[in-house]
């Protein structure tokens, strides 16, 4: 094996190599994210469950005061609210990530998107397991399951990508600063509230004729997710194509702006 | 003899492991740190970002052949860290190029990254794919691994449960599973009791015995002088004297002793 620095791929590709050459890496990394996740304790996969489901009761205890029951609110609210949950918590989970890695880079040369990769796809994992309780809110909600649902993993792929993109965006930017570790939940708070996770699509729609949702970045993916599960049809193309750029744009810009800065990680002391 | 082959070579030769050639590395420091977001958000509107930078290493050229035992001198902040962190791919040089022939050892800390929930079987594949190990490698080398670190029943424990000696047996017996090409020895080995390292020392000699190319970095000046052939003197980043380790040692003594 001969190592040269000067002659080196771009930095984006040269990553995407050093990433399918370290992937026993990868596996192992989220192996550990989940074992170690559910190891100490009791009930264990059951809390991934249980945690939306438990949200999303209080949500329409709450709300169903506040709006005139919006139809299918319970499993609408649900649907949102993984969909929110795997964005939000895989992006801060893959930030401290980095955070800890930077140990470790300072000492080993590893590749640099290692750790945000596997924690995203650990994330995968948990959200997969949450779709258990919304196949039980649909059941009670006697609303059924159509072929359409059979486009679901098409859909994971755009929350997938759509996830990594900002995490590695937010990791890079939370190395050179570590402060905005703190800033992100903040933001992340305001983006919920902008984006119809909790709120029906109907309020959003009557705000500056919808220009909220069209702005908003995540509204194309929560969307495509809910019309396949439970509006149950197969949406109109430009649905599909403002999914699949969104999600796969981010992707790239988030690749290229880690990959460009990673060089200087170990530079950063 | 060896001073002059360094300057002269500008690609890697046959029996090269190491090979430097012109390298530089400048780290930019901030005239005031600035380590918040906020702040540089701000100092960016009012455009007050200023950069000191310095050289931490500057036109280092360097050859090591395969198997040799090659030491670095110097003092606290010469740049031997550097020198290392660019050697191990850590840190892409700012100028130069950095050529390498072969797998390298590790820099790291005895057993970062280990998981104090998985087991002592988890944490051996976790950190020896860290290592940029293959799954295929690391089964064939567990029984080794276990054996070597004297872990025994507790395997299946969750590291939690080690004692600190455990725990560093068991990340030198990971680390040093496998012979590597190019072994860098930083600061002089302190895991676990006497008897221990006793078996540390021996797997390492075994390495070297084994064609491994060594480099040495020491604050004792007699320890380069016994166990190197060649050494370099660094110092303000560029080399001093790169000879002999002899000629080195006694260049540096009476560099030390003005």
């Amino acid at each position: 094996m001969i190592y040269d620095s000067t002659k080196r791929k771009h930095p984006a590709i040269e990553e995407l190599l050093a990433l399918f050459r370290y992937r026993d890496l990868i596996y192992q990394l989220v192996r550990r994210d989940i074992v170690a996740r559910y190891k100490r304790s009791i009930l264990g996969v059951a809390w991934t469950m249980l945690n939306p489901l438990g949200t999303m009761l209080i949500m329409v205890v709450v709300f169903s005061h506040v709006f005139d029951r919006a139809e299918n609110y319970a499993a609408y609210v649900l649907g949102g609210l993984i969909c929110w949950t795997m964005f939000s918590q895989s992006t801060s989970m893959a930030m401290n990530s980095m955070v800890w890695g930077s140990q470790l880079f300072r000492q080993i040369y590893l590749p640099r998107t290692s750790f945000v990769v596997s924690t995203i796809l650990a994330s995968m994992v948990n959200f997969i397991l949450s779709l258990v309780p919304l196949g039980l809110i649909l059941l009670i909600s006697k609303i059924p399951i159509k072929p359409s649902a059979l486009l679901l993993p098409v859909s994971m792929i755009f929350l997938l990508a759509f996830s990594l993109g900002v995490a590695l965006l937010v990791s890079s930017l939370a190395a050179f600063f570590p402060d905005f570790a703190d800033l992100y939940p903040v933001l992340l708070t305001a983006w919920m509230y902008l984006t119809p996770i909790i709120m029906p699509l109907d309020f959003y729609r009557e705000i500056l004729n919808g220009a909220l949702l069209y702005i908003n970045p995540f509204y194309y993916i929560v969307n495509i997710f809910r019309i396949l599960i439970i509006d149950g049809f197969v949406p109109h193309l430009q649905t599909w194509v403002a999914a699949a750029v969104t999600s796969f744009g981010m992707l790239v810009i988030g690749w290229l702006f880690f990959c460009l800065k990673s060089d200087s990680f170990a530079y950063h002391v | 003899m060896h001073t002059m082959s360094n300057n002269s070579i500008n690609e890697p030769q046959q029996d090269s492991t190491i090979f430097l050639n012109k390298v530089s590395v400048k780290y930019r420091i901030p005239n005031e740190a600035i380590n918040t977001f906020k702040e540089y958000i701000i100092r960016l509107v009012q455009g007050k970002i200023n950069h000191r930078s310095f050289w931490a290493l500057k036109d280092i050229d360097l050859e090591i052949k395969q198997g040799e035992i090659f030491g670095i001198l110097g003092r606290n902040g010469a740049g031997k860290s550097t020198l290392l962190k660019v050697i191990s791919r850590i840190l892409i040089p700012t100028e130069g190029r950095v050529w390498l022939k072969g797998n390298i050892s590790p820099l790291l800390q005895l057993g970062a990254g280990f998981h104090p929930e998985l087991s002592g079987r988890e944490n051996i594949f976790l950190n020896a794919t860290l290592l940029g190990r293959k799954r295929e490698e690391i089964n064939e080398k567990l029984e080794e691994i276990i054996t070597f670190a004297e872990i025994g029943d507790f395997i299946e424990a969750p590291l939690r449960t080690y004692s600190s000696g455990m725990q560093a047996r068991l990340g030198f017996a990971v680390a040093s599973a496998w012979t590597p090409d190019i072994l860098i020895l930083d600061e002089v080995l302190s895991v676990g009791d006497a008897a221990f390292q006793d078996k540390c020392l021996e797997r390492m000699a075994g390495f070297r015995d084994s064609g491994a190319t060594v480099l040495m970095v020491s604050h004792s000046i007699d320890r380069i002088r016994t166990t190197c052939e060649r050494a370099l003197w660094l110092d303000h980043g560029k080399i001093q004297v790169i000879d002999l380790a002899d000629e080195v040692c006694n260049a540096y003594t009476e560099f030390l002793s003005i």
